[in-house]
């Protein structure tokens, strides 16, 4: 019986062309361990999903080689999980993947030199996208490398310190087809490289100058670009008022502008730069010159925005209220942070812009439940509120939010003052995807369970310190939310196993975080690692009583697993060691685990291939010997050496008094 | 003003006769004066040191200021001086007038009239003060000749200037305008003793020293201004070098071309001497020589670089055209572009149509046919340290990057040095931090906080508590 209908399968998918078989197989991506099964059902079944697979994100540089051979058709290959690439690496990327290489990113990778680089951008003719950021010692000569690359389109280079103007002018002159590059951080870099580029490459469409030490001579180049559109100024401090009076030249594709942290630039120099470019839909002001009036009537003229930031700047009531008069209708307004926002304002500006979709009025502290009615009234068709830390916003003010803004689909009220009245009216937001609830002190079980029923699309949920959360609500959490993805269940110390156990169901979950719960056991743990196969990231601090049972099975079933934290558990040198058999295990961190030896604790992280980052405490830097350290070291992985002091017992009344404190 | 009107009317109308007067009074003052002014001279170049004499005149000269007699005649001097080189001038002019513009000679007088008149007024004001000030006469003295010569001296210039339009022969040629121009300045330059000796006649039979104070002074003071004057003109001569091509739009016609030939151009040697014939490069070094060849070359006049007209003037500018045929800078050319001075016409000539003779003796590869242009090129020669791929190299960045601007499919050249750095080690973050902190004069603080930080740490950061 097997036999036939093994036959039959094989003869069934014989009748399917390769085509087809591709398009099945491109629908099996909610789970990465189901092509992998596919993979492993028969030869054919093998080589078709080699053939098949496109991107590829090893783990290990020294399987590189076997994997690009396997994987004859990969065009993108994402190397971030692997810490050291070296030129070796590259010569045999640039060999095996000559034709096909499209895309590269070397970001989280180093070890390699100019040389490597140079035989991957001449033999790989088809490499458009290279992201190479954090290659801090980086060189011209390294970017002469990549100015090979001729079909190159997307460049990110993100804090390449190194490199100079002379490496910048290479790309330009040898990237013609240049559409993207940012150069944030490459402090490098001048108005000569910068200017370069706007000359040579005009094609650009998007242009990251964050932090760059240029001023106005190479402002008029950029906006000349034909097809400009996004372009980032963030913390130029050489771009003042004077250079943007004197632009004369209009950008009429520039659509997405931000000038975060610009000190020198006032309103003189926006309003200038404004009527130069009409066209723009999007605009970051973050941490900038007061929002005032003038300001404000400045940004009158850009009649195609859509989107304002405003993080971190001071705000005027006049500069809300002429923000509010604008003809134009936003869709996103973000005042984070934002000194001198009132209610009177916010009002204003929110029965004006009633298509509103996304606000962000984070750590606006002097709003109350008059906003709150004037936006949900207004702003029906928000999809995005953030309004963490409104400490005036009574309770009953959350109940609007829930009757009125149906479409919301992420909403933050971390540190408000929400009860379960609101929580009840809140989960009628059925599209509900991101709720963070941190510190909401006063939710219990009750109002989780309104919000466990409705919101089936829930995909991540933060009850960071909700201590009046039990075990019944995180239950019909796990019961209502199956896309669950993120859980923070920190310091609520009345949870046991048994929630736990019912999230083991919530498949895809790949964060959790339980650290100072001090109920739960190994047991739950068990129950987590077979249950959420896809799990990530794990925090397990503060809780005592898991032990070497509970890692057993995580080293078994958690073959996803990349960071965890195991401080103040009662882990030994076996679980430890047993960790060590999860390759994907990049970022450890264990402080204050008193059942570990040093030889122990070695052994793991010597049998730890792909470990990068190890959180100890100091005292075991005299304990490992030295070599080890030296060869872990030249293997990829950093040591981050704590010298805290142990903390006999967790204390949340003295963390809450802590709290109120701090917070008037 | 009714001396001179006087003076104007009666050497236009019988200028024969008053040439004939003039002559007659120089020859007949010339004699003591000259005699005087040839001792003062021998007396002064025999000294050993200048300071010296100095030092033993100033006591007389103070003894000579401080009777009031002697300071009413002074307003008289200058006038004096003016009007004797005034009429010889005037002699001079008519002596060779054949076809002039009455009109245009009328406007340059009334323009003279008006500048002696503005001298007077200075003069007036000097009396004035050194009534006032009677402390340190010897400083202000000193400085108000000087501003008085150097006032005379323009107005001589312009006279002559104005003569020397009617010259036939200035209007063909620079060169022969030079020395005619060093004459008249050593015409110019005699008068003054005599114009001061003049008023003071009385004195000078009295008291032989005062005389000799007296006279010093004044000698001294041209000395002086003549050096001055070579300063001012080797400044302009440094900034003819530069052949500044500033693109000035003249209207064609408005100007006079010049052409000098080849040979010209390239002899070594403009400036010869009447005398032995030697060559020299620079008028100024003419003249030093001039004086081994007798004591009439060592006066302070014929020492002094003769003036330049002064731009007031409304003579017709010269412009210069490269005898080159063919060249933008030729007269014939369709897009003629003339050529400013003869040092630009020399530069031009021989950086564009001669052969780059002058090797860098550094480099081994630039070549100039300009040895100025090599000396120049010499004190950075080394110092280029940025390269192009096409082998150009540039003091400048910038230049660089506006030369990269400009020409397709050149790219800025990586010094090899580095390329081989980077290809020898395969580069290690920890390094690079460490080299970029050190780089770091700017602001901002990375991931170096962190101790062994790379960025995978730095990126990984959040999360974590």
């Amino acid at each position: 019986m097997k036999k036939q209908r093994c036959s039959e399968k094989i003869n069934l998918f014989d009748l399917l062309s390769e085509e087809i078989v591709f398009i099945i197989l491109d629908c099996l991506n909610t789970n990465p361990f189901d092509k992998k099964s596919f993979s492993l059902v028969c030869k054919s079944f093998y080589i078709t999903e080699s053939k098949h697979r496109k991107k590829l994100k090893p783990l290990r540089q020294e399987h590189l080689p076997a994997v690009l051979i396997r994987y004859s058709n990969t065009t993108h290959l994402d190397l971030s999980l692997c810490p050291r690439i070296n030129d070796h690496s590259l010569f045999a990327i640039s060999k095996i993947t000559s034709f096909t290489l499209q895309s590269i990113d070397l970001s989280r990778s180093w070890g390699f030199s100019s040389s490597g680089l140079l035989s991957l951008t001449l033999s790989c003719k088809n490499l458009k996208e290279i992201d190479i950021s954090n290659a801090v010692s980086l060189k011209d000569a390294g970017a002469a490398a990549l100015a090979e690359a001729k079909n190159l389109e997307k460049l990110w280079m993100g804090r390449c310190k190194m490199v100079t103007d002379m490496g910048v002018g290479c790309i330009a002159v040898g990237c013609k087809n240049l559409k993207l590059i940012s150069l944030k951080w490459c402090l490098g870099v001048g108005d000569l490289g910068v200017g370069l580029i706007a000359v040579k490459c005009k094609e650009i469409r998007s242009l990251d100058l964050s932090y760059l030490p240029i001023t106005n001579k190479c402002l008029p180049s950029i906006l000349k670009l034909q097809h400009l559109e996004d372009l980032i100024l963030e913390g130029c401090f050489g771009i003042d008022d004077c250079s943007l009076a004197a632009l004369k030249h209009r950008c009429k594709s520039l659509k997405v502008l931000d000038m975060s942290s610009c000190q020198n630039i006032s309103h003189l120099g926006l309003s200038s730069l404004t009527s130069s470019i009409g066209g723009l839909q999007q605009l970051t002001l973050a941490h900038g010159s007061p929002v005032t009036l003038s300001i404000a009537n400045g940004l009158k003229k850009l009649s195609m925005l859509q989107s304002i930031k405003l993080d971190g700047s001071v705000v005027t009531r006049a500069g809300l209220k002429a923000i509010g008069d604008w003809c134009v209708s936003l869709k996103e307004l973000s005042l984070s942070k934002c000194d001198g926002v009132t209610d009177e304002g916010l009002s204003y500006v929110a029965t004006k812009h009633r298509d509103l979709r996304k606000l962000d009025i984070t750590c606006c502290r002097k709003i109350s439940d008059v906003s709150i009615t004037h936006v949900t009234s207004s702003c029906t068709g928000l999809t995005s509120l953030r309004m963490e830390s409104c400490t005036l916003v009574p309770r009953e003010a959350f109940v609007l939010i829930g009757q009125r803004c149906r479409f919301l689909e992420e909403l933050d009220l971390t540190d408000n003052e929400i009860d379960d009245e609101g929580l009840k009216s809140i989960s009628r937001c059925s599209k509900l995807s991101v709720l963070k609830l941190g510190i909401c002190l006063n939710i219990t079980d009750g109002g989780l369970a309104h919000v466990g029923m409705c919101c089936s699309k829930l995909k991540e949920l933060d009850l960071y310190r909700c201590v009046g959360i039990m075990d019944s609500g995180i239950l019909t959490i796990a019961c209502g939310c199956p896309d669950l993805e993120m859980i923070n269940i920190a310091y609520l110390k009345d949870i046991t196993d048994s929630s736990l156990l019912s999230l083991s169901k919530c498949s895809r979950l790949n964060t959790f975080e339980s650290r100072g719960c001090p109920l739960i056991t190994s047991l739950g743990l068990a129950a987590i690692a077979v249950g959420c196969k896809q799990l990530i990231k794990l925090d397990i601090k503060w809780c005592h009583n898991i032990n070497d049972v509970g890692m057993l099975p995580l080293a078994h079933f958690s073959q996803n697993l990349r960071q965890i934290n195991l401080s103040y558990t009662s882990v030994t040198d076996v679980g430890l060691l047993s960790l060590a058999s999860i390759s994907c295990l990049q970022n450890m961190t264990i402080l204050h685990v008193k059942g570990l030896s040093p030889n122990g604790l070695a052994a793991a992280l010597l049998a730890c291939g792909g470990i990068t980052k190890v959180k100890l405490q100091a005292a075991f830097k005299q304990l490992l010997p030295q070599p080890l350290i030296d060869h872990l070291q030249a293997r990829g992985c950093v040591f981050q050496w704590r010298n805290k002091v142990f903390q006999a017992e967790l204390d949340p009344k003295s963390w809450k008094l802590l709290l109120e404190d701090t917070v008037p | 003003m009714d001396l001179k009107e006087g003076l104007r009317a009666e050497t236009w109308a019988k200028s024969s006769l008053a040439e004939n007067e003039m002559s007659k009074r120089i020859s007949s003052n010339n004699p003591c004066f000259t005699d005087f002014n040839s001792q003062q001279y021998q007396q002064k170049w025999e000294d050993p040191s200048i300071l010296d004499y100095d030092i033993r005149i100033n006591p007389a000269f103070q003894e000579f200021n401080q009777p009031p007699q002697n300071q009413s005649s002074l307003p008289c001097d200058p006038t004096n001086q003016i009007k004797n080189p005034f009429q010889m001038n005037e002699n001079l002019q008519t002596n060779k007038m054949q076809d002039w513009d009455p009109k245009a000679m009328l406007n340059n007088l009334s323009f003279l009239e008006q500048k002696i008149h503005e001298l007077q007024d200075l003069v007036h004001l000097i009396v004035g003060r050194r009534s006032q000030i009677l402390g340190r006469p010897d400083e202000l003295v000193a400085q108000q000749q000087q501003l008085i010569t150097a006032d005379l001296t323009s107005i001589i210039v312009q006279l002559i200037s104005t003569a020397g339009s009617l010259l036939p022969s200035m209007k063909h040629t620079l060169s022969a305008a030079t020395p005619s121009m060093g004459q008249l300045g050593q015409f110019g330059g005699v008068p003054f003793p005599p114009g001061a000796g003049l008023s003071d006649s009385i004195q000078v039979q009295n008291s032989c020293a005062k005389k000799v104070s007296n006279q010093s002074n004044p000698i001294d003071l041209v000395g002086n201004s003549g050096t001055q004057q070579n300063h001012a003109v080797e400044e302009h001569d440094l900034k003819d070098e530069d052949d500044a091509d500033d693109g000035e739009q003249l209207p064609p016609g408005s100007y006079e071309i010049l052409q000098l030939e080849k040979e010209e151009i390239l002899a070594p040697h403009t400036h010869f001497c009447t005398i032995c014939g030697k060559g020299f490069k620079r008028d100024a070094n003419l003249r030093m020589h001039m004086r081994g060849h007798g004591d009439e070359y060592k006066t302070p006049a014929a020492l002094a670089k003769p003036h330049k007209e002064s731009s007031s003037e409304p003579m017709l500018i010269k412009r210069y055209s490269c005898p080159y045929a063919g060249c933008k800078r030729n007269k014939d050319h369709k897009k003629f572009q003339p050529l400013k001075t003869i040092l630009c016409v020399k530069n031009h000539y021989k950086r564009t149509h001669c052969d780059k003779s002058y090797v860098c003796s550094r480099c081994n590869t630039k070549k100039f046919s300009v040895i100025a242009d090599l000396k120049t090129h010499e004190k950075h020669c080394g110092k280029d340290k940025w390269l192009c791929s096409c082998g150009t190299t540039f003091s400048r960045k910038d230049k660089l990057f506006g030369h990269i601007a400009l020409f397709q499919g050149h790219t800025p050249a990586i010094p090899l040095d580095e390329t081989i750095k980077g290809l020898a080690g395969p580069s290690d973050r920890r390094e690079g931090n460490e080299a970029t902190s050190k780089i770091g004069s700017t602001n901002f603080n990375f991931g170096s906080s962190v101790p062994n930080g790379t960025g995978v740490s730095d990126m990984d950061a959040k999360g974590e508590s």
